[in-house]
């Protein structure tokens, strides 16, 4: 902790003394906003302080330093290009209250990534005000909302499949709708008959991903989409995995209404650490009034990109400013650097990867549902439940051999689910690598499940205890006791 | 396989009901929080509440994930379990004991409709098969 390497009187700075006159504290804030006692903050040298943050930085595990296969979360790499192309001064100190005139160049960028977004998503205006994928979906559920309500036929609930993520149901409940699970089928994909049964006249839509979170592709979205306009409703799409259909098929063809995609997955811009990241939610034309307030507009005579506030019919704002811009411009030159080949690309070796390593694990790691799989797969470590051990257990181990595990334990529909999608940048012989460490892993659970279960052993912390984390949360650092209690 | 006492009904979603002192217990099975893993949290309804047969009264939080409790039974909320709130690891270590949730009034349900210790194992077997 930097708190316990603090000694009273060092510091990493020193500033002159002033020497212009300003107003004094107690002209600035009133007495009830001024602290009595300054904080107790960490006082260290410079030299510590790096030293501290830098060996704490060399714990971390990162895709610049290998592979990451968190299912759901195409951990793919960050090309270094788009780095450089953010910390260009004329961008990165860019200010959110510029006049338009000013920033011409930069609005022009959005204005061509909104374009470029649309065509490869099918939709006719997008927004990057969300600033990642649940916010995307609070803003397309906020969208269908007043959507209907501006039809005069208010609705009341959404349904969802019961392999999707978590947080749809968490998006559509703080939309105020009510979440309406539909099940999956023996292909893992909807369950059409259920779910025509489920669409009512109070159906505001249905959240769906394609391919969904067992990496299958819901081969019915056609009649899906048929069924659900029929019915009154829209098709949202949550755009989490894009990834594998990026540049070959488009959402806005299958027939959905509304888009989300995570720029932080599909485009390559940084993921994880919190971020930031990018949510864009692109929809068709009829859903356009509706679209978060302001809009970026061409005027074609004066040659000028503006922004219109005059959206009367707009949700209004879910973000300050314009969304992520630094995080939108990495997205832009990653889709400049590709080109519409690239991208089919992407697409194709994601699926191509995923398929490999699903191949070569199969035997020791079979899928919950057989047949070739999009960029992801979702095998089962239930096999090894005989032997008392677990999915969790498989992934500290993995962790020993220089991997980042999978998502285990979803989707829900999958017992001891093991989610891996090791995305197109990784080569084959990471790919090889990693499904020998699991294969051995699943050796190992047969000859010492011990070792796997006092898994990781090779990390500076092995393996916290999880559920007493979450039972007595302490998040701040308090001084130890000196008479020895804690 | 898991424990399965013969004094209650069970649901397919695995909550099991029992009468005690003219009120319905309602709870989580063994197997139920075998599958959660380690229960990290319980939201359970205030007293009061009107809950409905079939839908979600509840929920279990684990390390693993967040599960629905849906009700066994309709009627009104008379307790809740304030240890299983304040040590959710009784769900956990006495499901069918101390990690009770919640108590229900008895008017109004049917306990013969739902499954004995019997169905409910036969139930458990061929959803594990599956």
């Amino acid at each position: 902790m930097v708190f316990e390497l603090s000694r009273p009187g060092r510091r990493a700075w020193s500033l002159p003394e002033a020497d212009v006159d300003g107003p004094s504290l107690e002209e600035l804030l009133p007495e009830a906003h001024r602290r009595a006692q300054p904080p107790n903050l960490p006082e260290l040298s410079e030299l510590d302080l790096v030293r501290h943050y830098t060996r704490l930085s060399q714990r971390n595990w990162a895709i610049d330093v290998g592979a990451y296969p968190l299912g759901s979360c195409t951990m793919k790499y960050n090309p270094k290009l788009s780095e450089e192309a953010a910390s260009l001064p004329g961008m990165r100190d860019l200010h959110p209250f510029e006049d338009d005139d000013l920033v011409q160049g930069a609005l022009e960028l959005l204005g061509t990534l909104e374009l470029a977004l649309c065509e490869a998503t099918g939709m006719a205006r997008m927004t990057f005000q969300p600033a990642a994928g649940a916010q995307g979906e609070l803003t397309g559920l906020l969208i269908m909302r007043a959507y209907h309500d501006a039809a005069g036929d208010p609705r009341r609930r959404v349904i969802i499949p019961d392999s999707a993520h978590g947080t749809n149901p968490a998006s559509v409940t703080l939309a105020g709708f009510e979440a309406h699970e539909t099940p999956s089928d023996e292909r893992g994909l909807v369950d059409l008959g259920a779910l025509r049964e489920a669409l009512a006249d109070d159906v505001a839509g249905l959240m769906l991903t394609n391919p969904n979170t067992l990496g299958l592709f819901e081969r019915d979205i056609a009649e899906i989409a048929t069924s659900v306009h029929d019915a009154g409703g829209l098709l949202y799409y949550d755009g989490a995995n894009f990834n594998s259909i990026v540049g070959l098929v488009r959402p806005g063809d299958m027939g959905f209404d509304i888009v989300h995609l995570n720029l932080h997955k599909t485009f390559a811009t940084p993921h994880g650490g919190g971020g930031p990241g990018s949510g864009p939610l692109g929809v068709v034309e009829r859903l356009e009034p509706f679209l978060p307030s302001p809009v970026l507009e061409w005027d074609e005579g004066a040659e000028r990109w503006s922004w219109d506030h005059d959206r009367p019919r707009s949700i209004g704002r879910i973000h300050s400013f314009h969304g992520n811009f630094g995080i939108n411009l990495r997205a832009y030159c990653y889709l400049r650097s590709l080109g519409p080949a690239g991208l089919r690309q992407v697409a194709e070796r994601a699926v191509l990867n995923a398929n490999y390593l699903r191949a070569l694990i199969e035997e020791a790691f079979p899928t919950a549902y057989p047949g070739p799989c999009m960029h992801e797969f979702v095998s089962s470590a239930a096999r090894l439940k005989r032997l008392g051990v677990r999915a969790t257990d498989v992934c500290k181990r993995l962790i020993d051999f220089g991997f980042h595990p999978p998502t285990i334990y979803f989707p829900l529909v999958v017992e001891e689910a093991l989610m891996v999608e090791p995305t197109e940048t990784e080569s084959k012989e990471t790919l090889d690598s990693l499904a020998a460490a699991l294969n051995q892993i699943a050796d190992e659970a047969e000859g010492d499940p011990e070792l796997l279960r006092s898994a990781p052993i090779t990390t500076p912390v092995r393996r916290p205890d999880e559920a007493r984390a979450a039972r007595q949360l302490r998040v701040r650092w308090t001084p130890a006791d000196p008479d020895g209690g804690s | 396989m898991t424990n399965l006492p013969g004094d209650r009904r069970y649901t397919r979603a695995h909550e099991w009901a029992m009468e005690s002192d003219g009120r319905i217990l309602v709870g989580i099975t063994d197997y139920a929080q075998d599958q959660l893993g380690d229960v990290v949290y319980v939201g359970l309804p205030e007293v009061g509440t009107m809950v409905t047969a079939g839908e979600p009264l509840g929920e279990v939080e684990s390390t693993k994930s967040v599960a629905d409790v849906y009700s066994p039974v309709t009627g009104t909320v008379l307790e809740k379990n304030s240890e299983a709130e304040q040590a959710p690891e009784v769900i956990n270590s006495d499901p069918y004991g101390r990690g009770w949730l919640v108590a229900v009034d008895a008017s109004g349900s049917a306990l013969e409709e739902l499954m004995g210790a019997d169905e409910y194992q036969q139930w458990l077997e061929q959803e594990v098969d599956s």
